[in-house]
Parts: structure tokens; sequence; C-alpha cells
């Protein structure tokens, strides 16, 4: 029996809720569920999208209301149901994922504008609201320009102002929602350290996260759900990352390295001492045909932008690109296209596909002059092209009319893949194809790449978590501060060696 | 029963569903309600001079809110569509006038109009390329080319009227054709060509990827400054169609003729379920709410009210609509929360 389990067992739980029950129009959004929070613990929530950790936080924070039979007993008192206004007043504080802030505010304003809001006289003390504001950087360890606005801080420092905001409201347990999704290795280094302090000073929080490394890394507990039921509590000293992933999906997933020698097969792509100034630098390798070139390294490594070099939107510097052997100059990333490149976006939400637009117009989107007759649109060859490649990749979905945005991640995503397969592409660069797709989803895109490497297609997988590249690349190239750092062989080179290498 | 029926039924109503949309429902609904209430209050309303009147007076309004609406669906907005009238219609005015006034033959005629649609066009042109490559908001660049023109024409005419033209110009603002109104007969040709245009050509349906997501239709390999241009092109020459029909159906050209239905076809664009944030739309609701907009002035006019209050009662069903659309919306299907 662990440390953390014996504390439990003796420690009364700050929060404690007991036949958790949500249905929305017939769906049961969470089922007898029942949580426990201990005073200044890291707790973390994992499971899929679609669990029910939202819901759980929404009954908790008192957005929702559970079914008749619910109890929440926090702080000593016992609730049937909590309300937004008792839960805040009580400390419950949420950090949401968009954080919920005025860009155009200053820190203090953003941090402390709770503390004036319906005190009497009705003025806004800006004395008051810095002091307040320091205060609560200060016991977060941070010092920040509060007079600057919110806007001229890049997200990880919004990030510490969500919490500061938090602290401020007297927490006595914050809940935060995916807070490092957009944050770079280092940022999140040092989000951790904050949340450490935090937990350190008494403050209780549960951490929502998809990264199982951090999971593992800042909690003391981890609680399961799936499919809107409770999985289990367990302590996370002895979890492995693959323990967690079976308990969220339910699933094994073997995992084997699918590297496959390359050598003598032709060369697609050819990249030669390929520079763009201040972004990459003497950048040079090839990718055959049938092959993955996994290119890994830490957020703002230059893989993004090498990406946008090859597709067009970026122009090099210095360098050349050869495809098939003839050297290319593109223009935009519509001569790339035209050449047989494609590239799915790291930002499928904003970039890669067009939320509110329909699944049809989203796949033909990048092909749509293959569908054209004279010049006018062939809804029948549309529709036909749309079902064809539905059915290919196994995508799910209720009718092609319907937006993109009602699928989940992992569909989303094979609906970009199509798009771009659509353009029958020679080469395929896959940003972060598996950013914001659940963990049972990913081994899906994954067996997709492979099949398409297995007819043939060349492909770069970009990726910061190295073990997909090692299970799914042929060769995996790190890059780092925009230079080759390192080249490995995922059949010579052990897994943790690479980790160590690139999170160095 | 009837097992082996309702799949083809459910395909049919699918078809249909997808012919009109479901932005039909507000359009055709106001449409029903002025139709009954004017025919119960008016005897005359259902008769062939409610038709004549709707069908000569449409137009002008018609033709501005397609010259509006490619501009609303990329997310933007025209606001020179009337001056850019005016001054393609002034083109139209000089050139008869340089060529023989009242005498001037057709072909001048002709090669005005060809001219008149190259100066709406350009217009267009201007603000397409400010609006693609400085990427300013399509309000301020529009508001300034509505301003230039404004000045342009006023100082060009000295505010005053240019009259006087062939007899065979009439009958394009008055004249019908096998029964039916030549002017409408343009305005529906003008439809059906935006119609075309936006759901089968891929213009239109880059302008609508624009209009939801310009960055990520760029990423797509969409050419969006091109696109941009060419919208704003095809707005600038359906407003100059518009002036040449304003000039034959006055008779007379005057610098900010139809400046009153600016805002009106911004409004009949949102009445015809287009979203006023772009990416969404579809031009056969339009052209029934601007039916609608027609049929309750012109019953309005019959039932001898005065044309002010007719503007009036434009605003209160275009209120109406918003608000019942949102509580269309509230009764729908009750969406679940995500995990």
């Amino acid at each position: 029996m662990t440390e953390a389990l014996d504390r439990g067992a003796a420690q009364r739980p700050l929060l404690s809720l007991r036949d958790i029950n949500v249905t929305f129009g017939g769906v049961r959004a969470l089922k007898n569920v029942s949580f426990e929070v201990l005073p200044g613990e890291v707790h973390c929530l994992a499971g899929e999208n679609g669990s029910g950790k939202s819901t759980l936080i929404k009954v908790i924070t008192g957005v929702y209301r559970p079914e008749p039979g619910a109890v929440i007993e926090y702080g000593g008192e016992t609730y049937t149901h909590m309300s937004p206004v008792t839960a805040q007043a009580a400390g419950i504080q949420v950090i949401w994922q968009d954080l919920a802030l005025f860009p155009e505010m200053s820190v203090a304003e953003n941090i402390a504008f709770q503390t004036v809001v319906g005190r009497r006289p009705r003025l806004v003390d800006y004395g008051r609201m810095r002091e307040a504001a320091t205060a609560a950087l200060k016991r977060l360890g941070v010092t920040l320009d509060v007079d600057r606005p919110l806007k001229d801080f890049p997200i990880a420092q919004r990030q510490i102002v969500a919490i500061a905001r938090a602290l401020v409201g007297e927490a006595r347990i914050v809940f935060m929602d995916e807070p490092t999704a957009s944050l770079t290795q280092s940022e999140t280094d040092c989000l951790l350290d904050i949340v450490r302090t935090l937990s350190a000073s008494g403050v209780a929080v549960v951490f929502v996260s998809h990264r199982l490394a951090e999971v593992l890394e800042i909690s003391s507990r981890l609680t399961v759900l799936r499919d809107g039921a409770l999985v289990g509590v367990y302590p996370t000293e002895g979890m492995t990352q693959s323990r967690i992933t079976e308990l969220m999906t339910g699933k094994m997933f073997d995992q084997t390295v699918r590297a496959r020698p390359m050598e003598g097969r032709p060369v697609v792509l050819e990249v030669d001492r390929l520079t763009r100034a201040g972004l990459f630098e003497d950048i040079s390798f090839t990718v055959r045909q049938g092959e993955t070139l996994a290119i890994t390294g830490l957020l703002g490594a230059g893989r993004t932008e090498l990406a946008l070099a090859l597709f067009g939107m970026l122009r090099p510097t210095s360098g050349s690109i050869r495809l098939e052997g003839r050297p290319v100059r593109f223009s935009s990333n519509r001569d790339a296209i035209r050449a047989g490149i494609a590239y799915l976006s790291e930002d499928r939400l904003s970039l890669g596909l067009i939320q509110p637009q329909s699944i049809a117009d989203n796949l033909v989107m990048a092909s749509y002059d293959r569908l054209l007759t004279g010049g006018l649109l062939s809804e029948r060859r549309k529709r036909d092209l749309v079902a064809d490649w539905i059915r290919r990749l196994a995508v799910k979905i209720g009718r092609q009319e319907d937006a993109i945005s009602t699928l989940s991640g992992g569909n989303q995503q094979r609906v970009a893949i199509a798009k771009w397969l659509a353009t029958n592409p020679k080469l395929l660069i896959l940003d972060s194809p598996t950013v914001g797709v659940d963990v049972g989803a990913r081994a899906g895109i994954f067996d997709i790449v492979a099949k398409l490497a297995a007819e043939g297609l060349a492909i770069i997988l970009i990726t910061d978590e190295v073990p997909e590249a090692y299970f799914n690349a042929d060769r995996v190239l790190h890059m780092a501060n925009g230079r080759m750092a390192n080249w490995f062989d995922p059949r010579a080179t052990a897994l943790a060696d690479i980790e160590a290498a690139v999170y160095a | 029963m009837n097992a082996a029926v309702t799949p083809a039924r459910a395909t049919l109503g699918a078809r249909l569903k997808a012919l009109v949309g479901p932005e039909m429902a507000g359009p055709v609904l106001a449409f029903v309600a002025v139709v009954v209430v004017f025919s119960l209050v008016s005897p005359q309303f259902l008769s062939r001079a409610t038709f004549g009147a709707v069908g000569f007076q449409l137009p002008e309004l018609g033709l501005l809110t397609l010259a509006m609406l490619l501009p609303v669906l990329t997310g933007g907005l025209n606001l020179a569509i009337t001056f850019t009238a005016n001054i393609s219609g002034l083109t139209v005015a000089w050139i008869l006038h340089a060529n023989g006034g009242l005498e001037a033959p057709m072909p001048v005629f002709a090669l005005a109009c060809l001219a008149a649609i190259a100066v709406g066009a350009s217009t267009g042109v201007v603000m397409g390329l400010v609006i693609a490559y400085t990427r300013a908001h399509p309000i301020l660049v529009s508001l300034s080319m509505m301003i230039f023109l404004r000045g342009l024409g006023e100082f060009l005419t000295r505010g005053g009227d240019v009259s006087g033209f062939p007899s065979y110009v009439q009958p394009i603002g008055h004249g019908t054709l096998v029964g039916l109104p030549v002017p409408l007969l343009i305005f529906i040709g003008c439809v059906l060509a935006w119609h075309v245009l936006l759901t089968r050509t891929k213009l239109g349906f880059n302008t609508f990827m624009i209009g939801s997501n310009i960055e990520a239709a760029r990423y797509s390999g969409v050419n969006t400054r091109k696109v941009l241009v060419l919208v704003y092109t095809l707005s600038g020459a359906m407003c100059a169609i518009a002036g040449i029909i304003m000039l034959a159906r006055f008779n007379s050209v005057r610098v900010g003729h139809g400046e009153s239905y600016l805002l009106i076809t911004v409004l009949a664009c949102f009445l015809g379920g287009v979203n006023p944030f772009g990416g969404f739309g579809r031009v056969i609701p339009v052209f029934v709410a601007l039916v609608v907009l027609q049929l309750l002035s012109s019953g309005l006019n019959l039932v001898g009210a005065n044309q002010h209050l007719a503007t009036a009662v434009w605003g209160i069903l275009l209120i109406t609509v918003m608000v019942l659309r949102w509580v269309a919306g509230r009764i729908g299907p009750f969406k679940p929360g995500k995990g």
C-alpha cells in the first residue's frame, strides 16, 4: 500500500461526491459517479473526450444540477447540488482551457476585479486591485508587470494570471482543464512548479490533462472515468502511461516498432541545407517512397516552420528542395499542392478544417477542381467522392451535410487526412496529427498512416510526443533550436534514449 | 405499414430540403403571412396591378441586394453599392449625351452599358485589392469608396440630374415582354446567375469557405486574395446593372438615387437567412425575402397607408423574424454537454 493511499485513509476529504447522476436528453452523461479530493493534494481526473470529466466539474461548480439522491460534501457541509455562487464563495475555482480572461484589461484588473465587484461604495479602487494582484502573483513566486494589458503576454503567462485570479478568490480547490495543451515544455515545467507551490500552501489542485507523462509527474492520485462511469481511483505511484491508457479506453494497445529498411527505394523528397533565417538552419534529409520520417523536438524547434517551407507557405532564404529529382520553388501552397505535397496543419480547429462548414465541403476543399465539368460542379461526383473517402478511412459520420464540428477529434482528423489524400499527393506532411485526439482514436490514425505508407506514400510525421515518432516512423529526426540535432533508428535505439535526448 | 414507401419519401423530402434549405422557412412563412393578411384586408391585393407594381419596383432593390450578398457571404460588406450604381448610370448618361443625346443610336447605348459595367466592376476591383492585400476591414474600405464616389459624382453633376435619353431606353425600365416586366426579367436572370455561381462554381464554393475561416481556406490552397477581388468585382458589376435599370426607370440619373436602399439590402440578406458573419446563405431565400418586402410595401400602399409607414413596417418585420429565429433555435433539439 502506498503512502498516498494511507494518507487518504487518515485524512478527511475536502470535497466528496457520491451517487452523481446527470442525464442530457436521454443520454446519461454521469452514472453513479463518486469523487473525492483531499486538502492540498494534486489529483488528476483522467478520461477520454465524452467520458464525463467536464460534466463532473460542472456539477461541482454548480453549472449542472445532478439528479436527486446525489450527496456533495464540501468543507464540512452537505449539499444536494451546488450553485455557481455558493461554489465560488466556498473557494471552488475553475481555470477553463480558454481561461476566460479579458485581453484588453491590465493584469491587475484581470486578477483582482472580483474583489471590487459588489462592494460599496461602487467605485473601483485601483490601488487595492494592484495590491491584491501583486500579492497573489507573489504567492505563486512570479513577478509580472501588473499594469500592462494582458494581451501583451504569451499564453503561458496568461495561464498564471488565471491561477492568480483563482487565489484572489480565496481558492481552496482549483480545477485546471487541460492547462498545458498550448504550452511549450519549459512553460509546462514552470506551470507544474506553480501547481506544486499551490499544493504546498494547502490548495488542492484537480488536474485534467491528456498528457499522461505530466499526470504521472504531478499528481498523487488519479480518478479515471470512462463513458460517464467511474473506473476507479488509483495512486499514481507505480502507474505507467500504458496502464492509464488501458483504464481510460478499456482496451489493450500493444505497440510495436513499425520501422523497416528503406534503402534502395526511389527518393521522393530531397531537402538540401534548407534555411530560413531565424527559424531553421541547414536542414538536409531525404524521404523515400513508402517511408515515414518523423521529425520530433520541443515546441518552437522550427518543425512547423520547416513544414510550411516545404508546403510553399514560407519562403526559404537558402538551400534547395527537390521533388522526385526535380528542383522545385513554390510561390504559394497552391504550387506545392499541384506538385504533390500535402500538409495537415497542427491546428485542426482554426487552420486545418473549417469548423462550421459541412463534412463534405471540408473534404473536397483542396481538390475541388476535380469535381468540375466545364467549370460547373457535379453534385453527384462530389457526393460519390466524399462517400468513397468516408468509407476508405472508416470515418464515423451522420450525414455528409453535417458540420465538421459535430464529429469527434479523431473523426475530424480522418476527414482532414482524406481532404489531402483527395489531392493525390506524393508527400504527406502530418503536423501533430493526434493533438486533441483521444488516446483510443490515436491508434486508428496511425493505422491509416501505416496503410498509406504501405501503398507507397512518402510521409513526414511531425510530433512532440517521442513515443509516437518512435513507434510509427522508419527514421526519427530530432530538431532543436531550428537545427538538426540527431538521427535515430527506432530499430537500433531504445525509446528512453530518444526521450532523454529530446527532453534534455 | 408503408415500409416500402417511406425511404422514397425520405429521399424526396431530403432532396426538397437540399434544394430550398432551412433558411427558406423564415421568408416563406413571412410570404404566406403577408399574402394572407393583405388578401383578407383588401380584395384588390391578389390582382394583376399588385403583381405589376411588385414586378417593376422589386428589381432596383433586388439587384442592389444581389450586389450586397456576395461580400456579406465572405464576412464583409459593400457600402458603396448605391453610389457605384449612380456612377455607372452616369457613365451611360454621359456616353449617350456625347454621342447624340436623344438621337444616340442603339449600338452606342450597348457600348455605354458595357462601359458602365466596367466602371462598376473597377470600383469593386479597387476595393477587393485593398481588402485582400491590406486586410483592412471591408466596412472601412467600402465606406471610403462610397464617400469617394458620392463626392466625385456630386462634383461632376453639381448635385443635379442628368436626363434626356433616347426613347428605346425607356422599355428597360417600364416595358413588358411576354406579359412580364422587363426589369423583373433582368432581375430574375441575375438571380439565376448568382444561384449558379454560388452553388455550382469554384468561386462560389470558395466564397463560403472564406466567409467561415479565411486562414483555414488559405491553408487548403484557396487563392483567398483572388476570391476576394473577384467577389467585390462582381458586386460592383451587379451595381452597374442596377444603375442602368434605375436610369431607365427614372429616365434620369442623380447621385443619391436609391441611397435609402443601402441598409435595406443588408437586412434583406439577413431576412433571407444569410449569416451576418459570412459563410452561409442562399440566393433563392433572399429572392423570396425581397418579394415579401415588396409585397408588404405594395399592400400597405393599396390600403392607403403612408409610404414612410411602409418603411417602418419593414423594420418591424425584420425584428420579428430575428426574434422568431431565436425562438425556433430555443425549441430546437436540446444539445447535450461535452464530457
